[in-house]
């Protein structure tokens, strides 16, 4: 690796010089990724659906209709019934604010504490890291079904009769996720440090002076995150999925809320008589993480001073 | 009625009345024929050997491979360590009760030589001995004899407190006498009319003495047989996988002729109910898969496909509601649902029959259940004999209004009903059970509209059914207003069913919710009849009995009957499996066989 | 190095008794009775199952149940299941090498899959070839095992008739057939798990590589005239290789630990299935024992990974 110069070093020079501004060049930048400008709009349209979309299409979402069950889509119901009769359309945008709300909190979580103490074990090393590393080890070997049983057994009820049963629901199902799903962001952000701290332009900031925080949070942390935006997507899906397991363990939300996995898991036994009722929910699902996805890759690709492209 | 009834059968009995006669005249007291038919096999006054078990065909033994599928896998073959139904039919394979229930709720014998009964001597005419002819010949799979020694053995070790068997309970108040080689009698402390518990089904197979005599006490988990088992049953041990597969092959000496039909079985565990009847229905990997617990309409989409059938067969079973009689929001004493309280709404018999008037049981029935889930009104359903012409059900939105309102339950803030303070909203709580939220999504819909609120509450099924003294979520505990699940009828007779409803059984910290009382109703002429029925000899009084019982606590409307669970299983169109709703699925195994 | 890995070996005995302090915890407070069946039953009196509570210990502190397994597990005593009556590490060994099979089979498929297409896409980012992988990488962590799982079922099994769909243990085939028979069962298990685990990996190696592959030392490679494949391979790939090496050494103790809802769904008897029915019917001694050999297993492959550190990048000093 002799004979390499250390371009971030000036590469962030660079970016301390106003001309543009950064936020700007970064802008400017995304906007020409086309698939990131293509799924940032594509994401916007799912959560304004399901944000505004029940109060247009205002199709009740527990209508029990015995005539009308598994029926196809049709003009009445544009994404078909389930076995109860009940308008796929209505319950997939209702359950959407959950599913999105529930995805982006708890990969948020997961990131937020994930970052954290993989940032510190890798820099501090030593002690702090064995502690954070055994505290991360434990996390990752605990057993999730009885810990979860403990937990709703424990807290469901305090933490309803404190902020409500919905919020007290949600919050607990974000912790949850979010707890049981931060150790390999950890890891990995503990791996990144552990390399980018001895590499030249590290050394260079550090023999230029910078303190140890500008030093994290302006060159090694910005560097160590290409994994990390893969994890953050990967997060999404799983915790939209993982809440419709919480569910089966009496601990989600109650099973007449129609959350996306709850409904894609509702659906699969009626799989090959009528597919309809999984594909959109499975279809929502896959449009929120392909946009979410790109999205990311376009910011990356925007932050980052050394696009080949 | 009780009268007729009995004047009835003594002219069969003596002949002046034909049975077909019989059946006709019954039906106009508003009795069902197997009821009349069922009446008159208990009172001695039928042939015994009724159809109660299908013909077997076969001439020869060598069928081939039999395969089995349980969605849930065993993990011990020690039937008298057996826990849950799984365990139970795996052990079954190899093992025999001196006899075993058949799908009417008659006896059918297995080691015995016949069923006692008064007329060949076998019952005692005050009810306080029972005495069994064992069948001669029969060898266990190791070559040893079979006899009396055995079954005198067997309920030892099953009521040795040493050995922790889960079959004790059938073995208690009883003292087992060796008469003979192969003549063995059961004495009561008291007269007993359900004489037919110890040796009989589930709890009662026989365990080889010669085998287990060592390991009768605190070492019980160390014999070798408890994983190898040695039975007299038609198929003999080849190897087991705790939570996997059994297999076994046909036992050669089998003391039935042309008995089995198949070489070889094997019974494979774990998975769902869904995919379970998919390999059966779709694709014919298996011949027969048990306890579908599946939406009817998919079951019949994958018969669609022709290649096999689905069997279903009705036992006692009932999914059913409870209107808890107590009050679960205060805490007396620290205990919740105390029965000092009284629900503030459930107290008022007009909220209850409102609540009765608001299950939709036909939909439930057809669009949820289907076969595997007949409407009933009635909590004890079976056998025939014990079931109650006298409930009616209703589903009327508008009757059920009209009731509140009479009762002066009116419309408050956001439509819902109040009295006195009290609203009508309501916590509803069941196990994690794709069916049952749906029915309590059906249930919430109509007491909407009948301005009663509803908030449901899920338990996973581990929690919700646990004895765990320190958790609230349990069903025995009751800590809420309403709650469904279905409670299984083990044996042919209700006596052990019908105890559910008797003030000593009221579930309550002090029996650390152990009671089987759960509703917490108490009312003295229940109670009354229920303990005249336990000596009661006489079958038609007992049966007039535990129908007055069903009508009492139905009639109250604390239970709200919603539908039956029959047994579901699948099987391949050639196989005739011989299945009984009283016993294990494989209870008669040996007489299994493949058309064709 | 030696006295590193020393220490580091000697560091993990605390760590595992803490964490075994912590799952004995867990579960001992987690809800649930393992007799619950016989709560339901009406035919077993209450005392039965008193009696059985007491046999197996359950009415003992907490504290003192710990050191009683604690101190058998030093003997190689693992315990008891309380569901199946029989020795715990018989029934670990009976669900081993099904679990290995399967489980490591679609370990190697998604490293076998992940691997190339990672690094290829990231060479050529935003190429049809990278476009294509990257979609399908996406359908692949947004559906779930259960669903997928279930297409393969209804597609392979039900409408083509290809493969069986109910995993046996015990083949009645023998020779070659046997092999043949063992593939058709295990490839939609091991495509499920290795698809689901690969699509995932594909991401992280991208990222990886492509944040590798924009280093000036990459360029400076190029510009020096070294052909292309060496530069990936010698410069790019163990430079990419920490990410990689950290997400792998996270999913090793998998293979052991079992994956329970792609074992449901083709009724694998791996430890998996074992580990949730164990939960499900609150079989302690089991729990226990899975759970604590999985972070042995979890805290051994995090050593091997700070190891690997090392060798990939030299300059990662040990301390």
């Amino acid at each position: 690796m002799a004979g390499s110069t250390p371009a971030s070093a000036t590469a962030s020079a660079a970016a301390e010089r106003p001309q543009p501004g950064p936020w700007g060049e970064a802008w400017r930048r995304f906007r020409k990724h086309r698939l990131a400008m293509a799924s940032l709009c594509v994401l916007g349209v799912l959560v304004l659906a399901v944000l505004i979309g029940p109060f247009i299409w205002t199709a009740p979402i527990d209508e029990i209709d015995f005539s009308k069950r598994l029926q196809g889509p049709s003009w009445e119901h544009p994404l078909g019934t389930d076995d109860l009769g009940q308008d796929l359309l209505a319950r997939i945008l209702y359950g959407g604010r959950i599913s999105l709300a529930v995805g982006f909190a708890a990969m948020s979580v997961a990131i937020l504490v994930g970052v954290i103490v993989g940032a510190i074990a890798g820099m501090a090393g030593g002690r702090v890291d064995a502690a954070l590393m055994w505290l991360t080890d434990l996390f990752l070997s605990l057993p999730e079904l009885p810990l979860l049983l403990l937990i709703i057994y424990l807290f469901r009820d305090s933490l309803v009769g404190v902020v409500g049963p919905e919020m007290g629901v949600f919050i607990l199902i974000v912790l949850i996720i979010g707890g049981f799903r931060w150790m390999p962001v950890a890891r990995l952000v503990r791996a990144q440090f552990f390399s980018l701290r001895e590499k030249e332009f590290v050394e260079a900031a550090r023999a230029l002076g910078a303190t140890r925080t500008r030093m994290v949070m302006v060159h090694i942390l910005p560097n160590s995150l290409g994994p990390v935006l893969v994890a953050a997507t990967i997060d999404i899906a799983a915790a939209i999925i993982a809440e419709s397991t919480l569910s089966f363990l009496g601990l989600g939300f109650p099973p007449d809320i129609p959350t996306w996995g709850r409904l894609l898991f509702d659906a699969k036994d009626n799989l090959d008589f009528a597919p309809h009722w999984a594909i959109f929910p499975g279809l929502a699902i896959f449009l929120t993480v392909l946009s979410i996805n790109f999205v990311g890759d376009g910011l990356r690709d925007a932050f980052d001073p050394r696009r080949v492209k | 009625m009780e009268e007729t009834l009995r004047d009835l059968i003594g002219r069969v009995k003596r002949g002046s009345l034909s049975r077909r006669g019989f059946v006709k005249r019954v039906a106009a007291l508003g009795l069902t024929a197997p009821m009349a038919t069922q009446l008159l096999a208990v009172t001695g006054a039928a042939p015994a050997a009724a159809q109660s078990v299908p013909a077997y065909a076969p001439t020869r033994r060598g069928g081939g491979a039999l395969r089995i599928l349980y969605w849930q896998a065993s993990t011990l073959l020690n039937p008298h360590f057996a826990v849950g139904t799984t365990n139970q039919d795996s052990s079954r394979v190899f093992y025999e009760p001196l006899a075993g229930w058949a799908t009417d709720g008659t006896l059918h014998p297995v080691l015995a030589a016949e069923i006692p009964s008064v007329e060949n001597g076998g019952l005692s005419p005050d009810g306080r001995s029972v005495t069994w002819k064992l069948k001669r010949g029969v060898k266990w799979h190791d070559g040893q004899d079979f006899s009396a020694d055995d079954v005198v053995f067997t309920a030892a070790y099953s009521r040795n407190p040493q050995v922790g068997a889960t079959t004790s309970g059938s073995y208690q108040g009883l003292n087992v006498v060796k008469v003979d080689d192969y003549t063995v009698r059961v004495e009561f402390e008291r007269p007993t009319p359900f004489w037919a518990d110890a040796f009989v089904a589930t709890a009662g197979v026989i365990i080889p003495r010669h085998l287990f005599a060592n390991f009768n006490g605190p070492n019980s988990r160390d014999a070798p047989t408890n994983l190898r088992p040695v039975g007299t049953g038609a198929y003999r041990f080849v190897s087991f996988a705790p939570g996997d597969t059994l297999r076994a092959e046909a036992n050669p000496n089998y003391h039935k002729p042309n008995r089995p039909f198949f070489d070889t079985v094997e019974i494979k565990g774990g998975g769902d109910a869904v995919s379970a009847a998919r390999a059966v229905l779709q694709t014919a990997d298996f011949d027969y898969a048990w306890n579908l617990q599946v939406e009817d309409e998919i079951l019949q989409r994958l018969e669609a496909a022709g290649r096999g059938k689905v069997n279903i067969v009705e036992g006692g079973n009932i999914e059913f509601i409870q209107l808890n009689a107590t009050d679960p929001n205060v805490e007396v004493n620290g205990e919740r649902s105390s029965i000092t309280t009284q629900h503030p709404a459930f107290r008022d018999p007009a909220v209850r029959q409102a609540m009765a008037l608001l299950v939709d049981r036909e939909s439930i029935s057809r669009f949820i259940y289907g076969r595997g889930g007949p409407a009933t009104p009635n909590f004890l359903n079976n056998p025939p004999r014990f079931r109650s012409p006298n409930m009616r059900m209703e589903f009327n939105v508008a009757r059920a209004n009209e009731i509140l309102d009479r009762a002066g339950w009116a419309r408050g803030q956001g439509g819902i009903r109040q009295k006195d303070g009290v609203r009508l909203r309501f916590v509803f709580q069941t196990s994690v059970n794709a069916p049952r939220q749906r029915t309590q999504q059906i249930i919430r819909q109509a007491a909407q509209r009948a301005g009663i609120e509803i908030e449901l509450k899920t338990v996973t099924a581990s929690v919700f059914f646990s004895s765990d003294v320190a958790n609230p979520d349990t069903f025995t505990k009751f800590y809420a207003d309403m709650q469904m699940y279905t409670t299984t009828m083990t044996q042919a007779d209700p006596q052990r069913f019908m105890n559910q409803y008797v003030s000593w059984e009221i579930s309550s910290r002090a029996n650390s919710w152990q009671g089987r009382n759960i509703v917490r109703w108490r009312n003295e002429e229940y109670d009354r009849i229920f303990r005249e029925a336990e000596g009661e000899l006489d079958p038609v009084k007992r049966a007039a009995l535990f129908i007055r019982m069903n009508d009492l606590i139905v009639g109250s409307n604390h239970i709200i009957p919603i539908v039956q669970r029959p047994l579901v299983s699948a099987s391949l169109n050639n196989l005739r499996p011989v299945l009984s709703a009283w016993d294990s699925t494989v209870w008669l195994l040996s007489d299994w066989w493949r058309e064709g | 190095m030696t006295s590193y890995l020393i220490r580091r070996l000697l560091l993990m005995i605390p760590s595992i008794l803490g964490i075994s302090v912590v799952l004995f915890t867990v579960l001992a407070m987690a809800p649930g009775d393992p007799f619950e069946e016989l709560a339901t039953n009406p035919a077993v009196p209450p005392e039965v199952r008193a009696n059985l509570r007491a046999s197996l210990g359950l009415d003992d502190p907490i504290h003192i149940r710990y050191v009683n397994w604690l101190f058998a597990m030093l003997k190689g005593d693992w315990g008891f299941s309380f569901v199946s009556r029989i020795p715990v590490d018989d029934l670990i060994l009976q669900r081993l090498p099904v679990t290995i099979a399967v489980i490591g089979a679609s370990q190697v498929l998604a490293l076998l899959v992940a691997l190339p297409v990672g690094i290829y896409a990231a060479t050529r980012p935003y190429s049809i070839f990278d476009q294509i992988a990257n979609t399908l990488a996406f359908v692949g962590f947004s559906l779930p095992t259960f669903f997928t799982g279930l297409l393969l079922i209804l597609l392979f099994s039900i409408h083509l008739d290809w493969f069986p769909f109910v995993y046996r243990t015990q083949l009645d085939s023998t020779g070659w057939q046997w092999w043949w028979d063992q593939f058709r069962q295990s490839i939609m298990p091991v495509t499920v798990l290795g698809l689901f685990q690969g699509a995932a990996l594909v991401r992280f190696v991208r990222s990886a590589v492509l944040d590798v592959i924009r280093l000036d030392h990459v360029t400076t490679a190029r510009a020096k005239g070294i052909p292309e494949r060496a530069v990936i391979t010698r410069h790019v790939v163990r430079n990419a290789m920490i990410p990689v090496v950290t997400l792998v050494a996270l999913q090793m103790p998998i293979i052991f630990g079992g994956a329970i809802v792609t074992e449901q769904i083709f009724r694998v008897p791996g430890i998996g299935s074992l580990l949730i029915s164990a939960v499900l019917s609150n079989d302690t001694p089991v729990i226990m024992a899975v759970t604590f050999v999985f972070a042995c297993l979890v805290i051994l492959f995090n050593l091997i990974a700070d190891l690997l550190y090392g060798w990939l990048d030299p300059r990662i000093s040990y301390r």
